[in-house]
Formats: C-alpha cells, sequence, structure tokens
C-alpha cells in the first residue's frame, strides 16, 4: 500500500474512531435524560427534574465534542478522498445535504431549547424540545448509516459513461436498503447500549462511595430498561446483519470467521481451536446445513451460493474488471473519432461493466482483508457486548430485589462495563469497515481508486494536527466529566 | 422541471445557505471581539452566552452548506476540497476548536482555563470568516486545478492541483485577502450588531456602537474596492457549445442581464447600510436585522453572479476548459429533482428555527438573568 493511501486510510479511521467515542453515549444518553424528564412532567416530581438536568448537563459536555469531530468526517470525503466524491457523490451527497437539513437543524435548535428554555418554556414545550434533541441525533444517525450502508451495499445506482461516474436511479432503494435498516437499528441501538452503561457504571461509582443513593438507584433501574430493550433490538439486528453480510459482503464474514474453506455446515469458531459445529451457517443463512463460503472459494474457486448461483472467483472478475476498463478506455478514446468503434467498445464494457471496480486490483489476494484484525475484533464485539446485556440483567435483577445498593460486585463491575461498551462499540465498526476493505464501495471502486491528489506530507501534516486536537479535546472532556460527576450532590 | 432549472434551483439554494451563514457569522464577529469589548470577567460572560446561544446554527449552516455542495454539485466538492486542501482544513480546525470552546470553558477541570478558550472563540473568530472569504474570492478569482474524467480510467484523480501550495497561493492572492478581510469586518460589524440588540446592558452599549462604526468603516474601505473590481474583472463565461471563453466585464454583464439579482444585491447593500445608520445614527439596536437581511441578499447576489447566466462559478486558472459550471459539475437531473422534493421541508425548518430564536431571546440577556441561569457559558 503506498504512503498516500495509508495516511489517508488511517486519518479517516483516527477521525472515525474519535466521533464514534463521542455519538454513541449522545444516542443512548440521550434516550435515559428523555425518559426521566418525562417521568418528573408526568410526576411532577422534582427528584426526576434534578436527574434529569445532571445527566443533560453531561450530555452538553460529550455532545459538544462529537459535533467537533463529526464534522470533519463530512469534509474528509472532499479533502482526502476526491474521486470518491466524483465517482459516486451523485449518490453519496444526497443523505448528507437530507442530513444537514433534516437533522442538524433540529438538533441544533431544540438542544439550544433543551439547555436555554427551563425557565422560558412550559413543561411540556421543554420535554418536547428535549425528545426533538435525541430524535435530531437519531435522523442524523439514519442518514449517515444510510450513506455508509450504500459503502457496503451500492444499490439504486447505474455508472454513466459520459459523466464517469455513478448516478441515482432509485431513491428510496438507496435511502431504505434492508442494509441500511438493519445497519441503522444495529448501530443506534448499541448506542443506547453506552449511554446506559454509562449510567449505571457513574451511578455504581456513587454507590461505592455512598453518596446520592437514591438517585443512582433510580437511575440504574431507567437505565437498565433502556439498555435491555437496546440489548434486544441489537442481538435481533446483529442476527439480521449476518444474514445480510451473507449474501451481500460474503468475503467480510469469512474474515471475520477466519474462515478460509467453505462448507455445508460452517463451523462458528469461537476462538482459534474452539468451535460450534454448524453454526456459522445457522447464523449466516438460518439453515443448519446453508453453504458458507471460505476466503479460498471466494478469491480461487469460486462457488455456487444459497440462491444457487455460481459466484467466479476474484482472479475471474479481476480478469473481467481489466477488460471493463480496457474497453471503457477505448470508448472514451474514439467516441469523438471513430463513433462505430466507440459504440462497439462501449458494448463490450457493458457487458462487464459490473466488474468495472475489479479493473483497479492487481490480484485476488488483494481481495483479503486483514483477517487477525477483523476476526478478533468480531469477538471482542460480541464478548463485551454480552458482558454488558449481563449488567443490564443483573441490574434489573437487583432493583426488583432492592438490592441495589447492598450487592458491591455488581458495582465494580458495572464500572468495568464502561470501557467494555466504548470497545464493543469500537469493533463493531473495525469489523464493517476493515473486513470492507480494499472496498471504499463494496465492489465499485477500491480505497486505492478513490483517494485525492495529494502528497503524503500534507495527509501526514493534517492527521498529526488531528490527533493532537482530538486528544487534546477527549482528555479535556474526561476531566470535566469526572469533575462534574465527583460534584454532583443529588 | 428541466434539468438547467434544477441546476439553477440548486445553485441559489447553496447561494442562500451561504449568505445564512456570512450572516450567521455574527457569532465568529462578536468572539473575536471578547477581549476587546468585554472588559472583566462578567463582561465577557455576557458577550459569550450571547454568542452561545447562537452558535449551533452558524455550525449547521456551514456543515449544511458542505453537504448541499456536495449533493448537487460534486464535481466542486472533490475539485475544491481534495485540491484548495490547506484552506478548507485551517478552516475545519478553527471551527472544531469553536464547537468545544462553549461548552467547556465554564467547567471546572478544563485543562485550558476560561480564558484557554476564549482565546479559540477569537481565533475562529478570526480565523474563520478571513478563510471563508478567500474560499469565497476564488469564486470570482479562479483556482489552480485541472479536471481530466478520463484519469478514473487508470484509477489517478479525476482532478489535480497545479500548485504544490495546495490551496495557501490563494491565501496569497491580494484580491481573495481583500474579500476575506471584508467578510471578516462584515462578522465583526454585525457581531457588534447582534450584541447591542441582545445584551439589555446599558453601560455596554456605546462601546458596541463604537465597534460597529468602526468595523461597518473597514468592511466597506475593503468591500467597496473589491465590488469596483469585480465590476470591471474579467470573468469566465460558458459557450453553447460548452467551450468556456475569458470574458471582459462578465460579472457586470451578469449583473445587467439579470435585473432581479442587480435589485436583490442594491436592496441588500441598503438594507447594511440602513442597519449601520440605525445603529450608529439613530441609537437603536434593532441595526442587527437590517444589516443581516441586506447581508443574506448581498452574498446571495453576489453567488448569483458567481454561477448563473452562462458564468463559470469556479474558473480554473490552470486549465480554462477545466473550468466549473452549473452544466459540468451538477449531480444527475434525478439526483436533483430527489433532493428539491426534500428542501420542500426547508421552510418547515426555517420556521422552528424562528420559534426557538425567539423563545431563547425574548426577554434578551442581562446580567441577573445570567446569573439566574441553570446552563451558562
Amino acid at each position: 500500500m503506498n504512503e498516500l493511501l495509508f495516511l489517508s486510510r488511517f486519518q479517516f479511521a483516527l477521525t472515525a474512531c474519535y466521533h464514534w467515542l463521542f455519538v454513541p453515549l449522545t444516542l443512548g444518553l440521550g434516550i435515559v435524560m428523555s425518559v426521566m424528564e418525562t417521568l418528573y412532567v408526568r410526576s411532577g416530581d422534582d427528584f426526576w427534574k434534578r436527574t434529569a438536568q445532571f445527566w443533560q448537563k453531561l450530555f452538553g459536555i460529550n455532545f459538544a465534542v462529537g459535533v467537533a469531530t463529526g464534522i470533519i468526517l463530512e469534509f474528509e470525503f472532499g479533502t482526502n478522498w476526491s474521486n470518491y466524491s466524483w465517482f459516486v457523490g451523485d449518490i453519496f451527497g444526497a443523505p448528507l445535504a437530507i442530513e444537514g437539513i433534516l437533522a442538524f437543524f433540529m438538533e441544533a435548535t431544540f438542544i439550544a431549547l433543551m439547555f436555554f428554555g427551563w425557565e422560558k418554556l412550559s413543561r411540556r414545550a421543554h420535554l418536547a424540545s428535549t425528545w426533538l434533541t435525541v430524535l435530531g441525533a437519531t435522523i442524523s444517525a439514519w442518514w449517515i448509516l444510510v450513506a455508509n450502508s450504500w459503502m457496503q451495499h451500492p444499490v439504486g445506482m447505474e455508472f454513466n459513461p459520459e459523466t464517469v461516474r455513478n448516478e441515482m436511479l432509485d431513491f428510496f432503494a438507496v435511502a431504505f436498503s434492508p442494509t441500511a435498516v438493519i445497519k441503522f437499528s444495529h448501530t443506534v441501538l448499541s448506542g443506547w447500549m453506552t449511554g446506559a452503561v454509562f449510567v449505571i457504571a457513574v451511578s455504581c461509582w456513587y454507590l461505592l462511595k455512598g453518596r446520592n443513593m437514591d438517585f443512582a438507584k433510580r437511575s440504574i433501574k431507567v437505565a437498565a430498561i433502556v439498555g435491555l430493550i437496546g440489548s434486544l433490538g441489537c442481538m435481533g439486528a446483529g442476527d439480521a446483519s449476518g444474514v445480510d453480510i451473507a449474501k451481500t459482503q460474503p468475503m467480510k464474514l469469512a474474515a471475520a470467521e477466519g474462515l478460509m474453506e467453505g462448507s455445508d455446515a460452517a463451523p462458528f469458531s469461537i476462538v482459534p481451536g474452539l468451535e460450534i459445529p454448524h453454526m456459522l451457517s445457522v447464523l449466516a443463512t438460518h439453515d443448519f446445513n446453508g453453504f458458507v463460503p471460505g476466503i479460498n472459494d471466494i478469491t480461487d474457486n469460486g462457488y455456487t451460493n444459497q440462491q444457487g448461483e455460481t459466484v467466479e472467483s476474484g482472479a475471474q472478475k479481476i480478469a473481467k474488471g481489466k477488460v471493463a476498463l480496457e474497453a471503457f478506455s477505448d470508448y472514451r478514446r474514439l467516441r469523438k473519432s471513430d463513433p462505430a468503434a466507440a459504440q462497439q467498445a462501449l458494448t463490450e464494457f457493458n457487458e462487464h461493466k459490473s466488474y468495472f471496480g475489479y479493473g483497479y486490483l492487481s490480484s485476488a489476494e488483494d481481495l483479503v482483508p486483514n483477517v487477525p484484525v477483523v476476526y478478533w475484533s468480531f469477538r471482542l464485539m460480541i464478548g463485551l457486548g454480552s458482558f454488558v446485556v449481563l449488567i443490564f440483567l443483573l441490574g434489573l435483577w437487583l432493583g426488583y430485589k432492592q438490592q441495589l445498593e447492598r450487592f458491591k460486585p455488581f458495582h465494580y463491575a458495572a464500572l468495568l462495563a464502561l470501557p467494555c461498551v466504548y470497545i464493543a462499540g469500537q469493533c463493531g465498526w473495525i469489523v464493517a469497515e476493515v473486513g470492507r476493505q480494499p472496498w471504499a464501495i463494496q465492489g465499485l471502486l477500491p480505497v486505492n481508486a478513490g483517494v485525492s491528489s495529494l502528497s503524503s506530507g500534507h495527509v501526514l501534516a493534517t492527521t498529526c494536527i488531528f490527533a493532537l486536537i482530538f486528544t487534546a479535546l477527549l482528555v479535556a472532556e474526561i476531566r470535566i466529566m469526572l469533575r462534574a460527576i465527583r460534584e454532583y450532590q443529588a | 422541471m428541466t434539468y438547467s432549472f434544477l441546476q439553477q434551483y440548486w445553485w441559489f439554494l447553496v447561494s442562500l445557505l451561504a449568505g445564512l451563514f456570512v450572516f450567521l457569522t455574527f457569532v465568529q464577529g462578536a468572539n473575536s471581539q471578547i477581549f476587546s469589548l468585554g472588559r472583566n470577567n462578567a463582561e465577557r460572560s455576557l458577550i459569550v452566552n450571547a454568542t452561545g446561544r447562537k452558535w449551533e446554527f452558524t455550525f449547521t449552516t456551514l456543515v449544511t452548506f458542505g453537504g448541499a455542495f456536495f449533493a448537487s454539485f460534486p464535481l466542486f466538492y472533490s475539485t475544491s476540497f481534495g485540491g484548495a486542501y490547506w484552506v478548507w482544513m485551517l478552516i475545519l480546525f478553527s471551527f472544531i476548536l469553536q464547537a468545544v470552546a462553549y461548552e467547556f470553558q465554564s467547567k471546572p477541570g478544563n485543562v485550558f482555563g476560561t480564558d484557554g478558550y476564549r482565546r479559540f472563540l477569537v481565533l475562529n473568530g478570526v480565523f474563520g470568516p478571513f478563510l471563508v472569504g478567500v474560499a469565497v474570492g476564488t469564486f470570482f478569482n479562479g483556482a489552480e486545478f485541472i479536471v481530466c474524467r478520463d484519469s478514473m480510467i487508470s484509477g489517478a484523480s479525476i482532478s489535480s492541483w497545479a500548485s504544490p501550495w495546495h490551496g495557501l497561493e490563494a491565501v496569497c492572492n491580494p484580491w481573495n485577502q481583500i474579500l476575506g478581510f471584508a467578510v471578516l469586518m462584515l462578522s465583526r460589524t454585525l457581531g457588534a450588531l447582534y450584541l447591542q440588540n441582545n445584551i439589555n446592558e446599558e453601560a455596554l452599549q456605546p462601546r458596541f456602537r463604537r465597534a460597529v462604526l468602526v468595523n461597518a468603516a473597514l468592511f466597506l474601505l475593503s468591500f467597496l474596492p473589491f465590488v469596483a473590481y469585480l465590476l470591471t474583472a474579467q470573468g469566465w463565461a460558458v459557450g453553447n457549445d460548452g467551450t468556456v471563453v475569458v470574458e471582459d466585464f462578465k460579472y457586470l454583464h451578469n449583473f445587467l442581464a439579470l435585473p432581479l439579482v442587480l435589485a436583490l444585491f442594491l436592496v441588500g447593500v441598503v438594507a447594511v447600510l440602513y442597519g449601520l445608520f440605525v445603529s450608529i445614527v439613530r441609537q437603536k439596536r434593532c441595526g442587527i436585522w437590517f444589516a443581516g437581511a441586506g447581508t443574506v441578499f448581498t452574498v446571495l447576489a453576489l453567488f448569483l453572479v458567481a454561477g448563473l447566466n452562462q458564468t463559470c462559478y469556479y474558473p480554473s486558472l490552470a486549465d480554462t476548459q477545466s473550468s466549473l459550471h452549473l452544466g459540468n459539475s451538477s449531480s444527475s437531473e434525478f439526483t436533483l429533482r430527489a433532493m428539491t422534493i426534500v428542501s420542500a421541508l426547508i421552510p418547515f425548518v426555517l420556521a422552528y428555527i424562528v420559534w426557538a430564536w425567539r423563545s431563547i431571546d425574548i426577554p434578551g440577556l442581562s446580567r441577573t438573568e445570567l446569573e439566574n441561569s441553570e446552563h451558562k457559558y
């Protein structure tokens, strides 16, 4: 991989990972604090007002850094991935614009009312502002995940040889693709889990310190319910995601399982050497004997998929991609000087255009992402995510039994769950994004053909500046959060 | 709706967002004067809290401007952002600092101290508007890029930058600098007008008025020469066959060919001047509304003459035929049509923004309100 490509990918990964430290807490804590404010409005109990205000204060601290890191991602598509921006901007740009018009203004407007409107609005109008802030954040997540899902499974478009780009043909296919629905559900609900764990961990810290006891116990109950609902939805969406990926990104699934050779009774690998027979077939196809292709099937051998279609090997696809590129080159060269020859070239191109992106790859090995990274990230995501679900169940059980205050192991486990839920979230994105490599857009455009024409020195410089600024902001945020938590008196 | 109509409609929307953004840079303009207008911590807090209730609108308008430009004119997004790399990156860096500065500045344990974060706001307040002005200057003065669609065949970039400085060369162009300075001074003028309107402290009013006077004078001294230059400058015109030619007095011709745009421009300029008159001479606090509306109209008109009437809105200095115009850089007809349907929701969005703005602003900000406020910066 050349230096520019590596640095451009590294910068995007860095900014995306930082951004994803703040977004899930916004999504999840937003729900928890909104539920608490709803309890205040319904019951008139000032306890819930004070409680909601405390969590809103932490929400605000976190939200600011989320906004700061988010703006970079949108503009990085243009600055560092300018070829990408042109090649698919006709489809990819629309969700970003709609996100701005529909979601960002809603968030920006109502968050101001949420913070400054306690004395200026009626209770119900303020509650509506709080919910609309969270709704704005969630709609924002919808549109950005529509864009990301399109990168995982491009639909609703066609390549236009005149403009040399892909153009949208079906807006609804893009905006409401099953991949987008699944990804949105899985991602947003994992955010609910993060927010819920955050509230439980902070509350358990108070219980350990013997402070704010009533506040902590009642916060845990609300958060555990939100967290459990989020967990159940997240697991359901995760299951659907497995089936979807098996169909649309079989290489990602094979890498996540470290599966070299496909099988009709594919086992699920818990860790290397420890497997559950048939389990991967069940997860990927919902069929005990469903065929799951391995890495070698996808690169070298080819295979027959669940629908009975023959899937060519990567090597064959690359060969056809080279033909497509060659024919396209002829078409562009001849279209003015020799229209008849150009038409012939265009016909050949149209026969092979679905392989166009493969033409940018050198060999079938290029199709394989970093298997150890994807494999272990997947296991960490599932393992740590499961641990977090146990925390919610235990929290609810202890709350029901009125034992929240006394059972110290739960308090320590909840504190441990906080880094776990963040690592799980980061690992989820690593599986999704590293697993998609070498593609920027699955099967359509590899990353090496999407990057801007810059010298690596420029990208290195901006990467260092981003790393410096974001790290400083993260340190500041953590310190401010800790101080706010330490000083709070319910 | 024809394809050409949709292209012009989206250019209008992008231009309107640009106008609204420049108006909303009153946040930056006021922040750039935190330490000169506020002489003690209480006064500086008032200024920061007055702008702190609006900063998200400015930020969101900038992000939406980027998103709308990407969706409607992706070749500009691809060419300018990937080419004039440093101008855009520096704008982004300054806005990142701003985004956290409000929420963090008054919180215990914030690492950089209250004044540290306020200096971030000043940095954003000075460099943000100036660099945005420089970037907009390239719409009239051109930029160093070459577009070659066939580069995609080899996987090379469709657009390349002819200067190794990747955008910094635009900062060295004197007319870009003058426009950048004018935008900075306009934002400072609007900032002072906004503070005059928003802060209920009689002691601060004379200082705000003086700031309006000084900044407005510097704004007019830079903006009027730029307008004179623009009306006499060459522009890049697109022929019916798509060929780009350099045309003398192109922008003057555009104003004359588009009388509604000329009227919009004149109304905008008069409104800005009337806002200044109301504030400085009649010592009223409502100048921001006239100057703000005038700013939106003026910037909208300038963007419209940059892109309408067969004009290249992003001229190439390196290769004339690579210049970008509405016809060669927009999204497909289908995409523009789909987004046009979504854009029908914009009036609804504007309506709730106006409602929220009024809810927060009535009555204006005072020391008493700030002291009693549960959430303050």
